[in-house]
């Protein structure tokens, strides 16, 4: 049959991560569907920013626990990515006719969805992942790519000096065109602060040509920044640095976690949620507005609906549904949906997943300043009446007997 | 079984005229995030009905932007879902081309649609009755009693109200219907009040507008149930549970400060598991608390943003209270700013109200103020 409709630009998001690094909130939930900020999860930020730059259809990669995740995306219709032609497109790995693999790399898991890319006969596809918080328009990359005419453009943050042998680095020529000549990953010495945003734009051809070839190299790692983009480089391709300057944070690790949810925090926040010119949007549950009761104390802090408040609430972000009682006081704590906090326990520098039941008068958690990190409480938990947790454990339902 | 709903939008707009100036009763906002009309329509949907014709009069812009596609209530169907049934006027200049003033009249006015319907029963429900009924329980017994139409009623002290309006039903012991008296004055005790959802098969609303038409009733309560009440098998549904029922503005604000102050009501309206209230997403983000933010006892959506003091409040999306602002005894609509300094008390402000820095409004309890939609004050 002849293709009905045709993609310029189509997403494929890279979403089946472990996001080891998580530890208990990623035990039995992909890092994408991980809970951020009262109420959207990680994958709400590259699908919104899909839609907003016009971008309606995008493949999601799916591998490590896809339950949570394909349940959250379901036909894509908060985004408004359920699409007669196009929309949001789940693909996990398949059984083929010669064989079955999982994803080897992110290069490998493209490279087995090229039918779903030649589907839509795009000119050229958007990379995206899903452990970033940003808002960015997709439209104006592309439009930069074709008015470079470019065989790849990658996104890149600029990093301070002493932080950028964490990231892989792009070297730019000098003369201002942002081409880049040459990329290292981690280097222990940088040439430049330009980070890898982890987010490319292909010209279709080009990338299913480095693709294929790829595939066929036995010693590749099937890895975009360890294989294709040096491939790339090494053939001379026309490959530039999109440089992007808003806010932009990696949230793979317990502390970035939390640091990226307070920077949501005070009158001008780091990053603004409630941007009328750039919504972003989330599956949304039916709850009723939060209720603040009386003696209730909320400073410097985000509340989602369906919250019962009566204790007291400083620096943090509660997601919906968390039922605070009177004399429990939750600091510099990220509390997620369901949670109940019981009267007399005290919580901070905390990351509580969600449906958590804190008895009365636990201690959870201890300040940063005593040197210690954050705390994190696995989702389902029932902590007893007076436990106390230090800073830095992870509870899960496991170390959770050996308290 | 199966049933289909229709659900009027503006019959009682009179009733609150401050709030339907430029909406439908349907569309009045109420508690944070809602508009009337979610109630009934949730309530239809939890009872599996998926096939509900919204009737309108006037004003329906408001309605048909909250509606939409129906998505949000699982509505958005090829079969079936939600439709709204705008005023139906002829190409031809005639006595036909009236707007309709009674419930009677707005049934005849689209029973070409309504002769559609291919559900058994049909449920028919106003959108100022504020509550969260099991609407399967009602149907089952109409079922079972077999009835040609079940009046959902409710139990109440006619002693102490206020207004007049509504329609009281006296009924036997059997709960057969056997008198209305509408715009009850001077009646002390308990008795039922018409709660205005009632239930039918299609085949007699399909036969009682025939009727109507044939002999040009316009009144359904004096044509249909007062005429026949001997002869037919009317009856009544008690409810037992919470109901909101506004007549008024003053009740309007006294409802809404009732469920505000009492834990149970929520319950009863927001919490019953399995029968959440539906409503329009709007995909706002979380409500930001300032270091300077005290707020007690209010009920609050998502998007405000609170830099001042909130008592006793009820605040919609988007709303802003500055620095220093104190905002006590209120129910703000979206997107209200309060700018700093500013002093509101026992007021109802409609959308988009702007109280200018130091601005001070004030009523009473009994006299709430009310201001205008986009009002700068």
């Amino acid at each position: 049959m002849r293709r009905q409709y045709k993609k310029e630009c189509i997403a494929m998001l890279l979403a089946g991560g472990q996001g080891s690094r998580l530890y208990t909130l990623t035990e039995q939930n992909a890092k994408p569907a991980v809970p951020f900020g009262g109420k959207y999860r990680i994958i709400d930020f590259p699908l919104s920013n899909c839609i907003n730059s016009g971008i309606d259809t995008v493949g999601v990669l799916t591998q490590y626990q896809p339950l949570e995740l394909n349940e959250y995306i379901g036909n894509g219709q908060p985004w408004d990515l359920d699409r007669t032609y196009g929309g949001v497109s789940i693909l996990p790995p398949y059984q083929g006719k010669k064989s079955a693999n999982w994803y080897k790399g992110t290069a490998n898991a493209i490279y087995q969805n090229i039918n779903f890319i030649e589907s839509y006969g795009p000119e050229y596809v958007l990379i995206l992942s899903g452990d970033h918080i940003y808002k960015m328009n997709y439209n104006a990359m592309l439009q930069y790519h074709k008015q470079k005419n470019a065989d790849c453009t990658i996104a890149v943050i600029d990093v301070p000096m002493d932080q950028a042998s964490r990231f892989g680095i792009m070297n730019t020529l000098d003369d201002g065109s942002e081409k880049i000549y040459e990329f290292e990953e981690k280097p222990q010495h940088p040439k430049s602060t330009k980070a890898s945003m982890g987010i490319y734009i292909f010209t279709t051809s080009v990338l299913l040509d480095y693709l294929r070839r790829d595939e066929e190299d036995p010693l590749s790692s099937n890895d975009f920044g360890k294989n294709i983009i040096p491939n790339m480089l090494g053939d001379g391709m026309a490959m530039y640095a999109y440089p992007f300057d808003g806010y932009w944070k990696d949230v793979g690790t317990i502390n970035s976690l939390w640091s990226a949810n307070m920077d949501l925090l005070g009158d001008s926040p780091a990053f603004r949620l409630n941007d009328r010119s750039w919504r972003i949007y989330s599956r949304n549950y039916a709850n009723p507005p939060h209720f603040v009761g009386e003696g209730a104390v909320i400073k410097n802090s985000i509340v989602t609906e369906g919250c019962r408040i009566y204790g007291t609430v400083e620096n943090s972000v509660l997601f919906n549904g968390v039922k605070i009682a009177k004399g429990a006081v939750v600091k510099d704590s990220v509390i997620m949906s369901g949670v109940e906090i019981a009267s007399g326990a005290v919580v901070e520098y905390s990351i509580v997943d969600t449906d958590t039941k804190i008895g009365s008068e636990c201690i959870i958690g201890e300040p940063v300043s005593s040197g210690a990190g954050i705390a994190v409480l696995g989702s389902g938990l029932d902590i007893l009446d007076g436990t106390v947790i230090k800073g830095s454990e992870m509870i899960n339902a496991n170390t959770l007997a050996h308290i | 079984m199966s049933a289909a709903g229709i659900i009027f939008s503006n019959l009682h707009d009179r009733n609150i005229a401050e709030l339907t100036g430029t909406r439908t009763m349907a569309s009045i906002p109420f508690m944070c995030r809602y508009r009337f009309v979610d109630f009934p329509l949730s309530n239809m949907v939890h009872a599996g009905i998926t096939d509900i014709k919204v009737i309108t009069h006037y004003n329906y812009h408001s309605l048909m932007e909250h509606i939409g596609s129906g998505k949000d209530w699982d509505l958005a169907l090829h079969s079936g879902g939600i439709k709204i049934l705008p005023p139906y006027i002829t190409a031809y200049a005639n006595n036909v081309n009236t707007l309709y003033n009674s419930r009677m009249e707005a049934l005849k006015s689209v029973h070409h649609s309504l002769q559609q319907i291919k559900q058994d029963y049909v449920v028919l429900s106003d959108c100022d009755v504020i509550c969260n009924m099991d609407l399967n329980d009602v149907i089952n017994t109409h079922i079972k009693t077999g009835a040609d139409i079940t009046l959902v009623a409710k139990h109440i002290d006619f002693t102490s109200r206020e207004s007049h309006n509504g329609v009281m039903i006296e009924a036997d012991e059997n709960g057969r219907l056997t008198n209305m008296i509408i715009h009850p004055k001077n009646h002390t005790g308990y008795n039922y009040i018409n709660m205005n959802v009632m239930v039918m098969s299609r085949k007699f609303l399909n036969s009682m507008l025939l009727e109507a038409i044939a002999h040009n009733y316009t009144s359904f309560n004096r044509d249909i149930i007062m005429k026949n009440k001997d002869i037919m098998d009317f009856r009544i549904y008690e409810y037992n549970g919470f109901v909101a029922s506004m007549s008024s503005f003053k009740e309007y604000f006294s409802a809404s400060m009732d469920i505000l102050n009492n834990q149970q009501y929520m319950e009863e309206l927001f919490n019953v598991p399995g029968r959440a209230i539906f409503t329009k997403v709007h995909n706002s983000a979380p409500t930001s608390y300032s270091t300077t933010a005290s707020a007690s006892n209010s009920l609050i959506a998502d998007n405000c943003t609170i830099q001042g003091t909130v008592e006793n409040c009820i605040l919609f999306r988007g709303v802003k209270v500055s620095r220093n602002a104190v905002v006590r005894n209120s129910i703000l609509f979206q997107d209200t700013y309060v700018g700093e300094n500013a002093s509101v008390d026992f007021t109802v402000a409609d959308k988009r109200v702007v109280f200018r820095d130091g601005g001070k409004t004030s009523g009473t309890k009994e006299n709430p103020v009310y201001i205008d939609k986009g009002t700068m004050i």
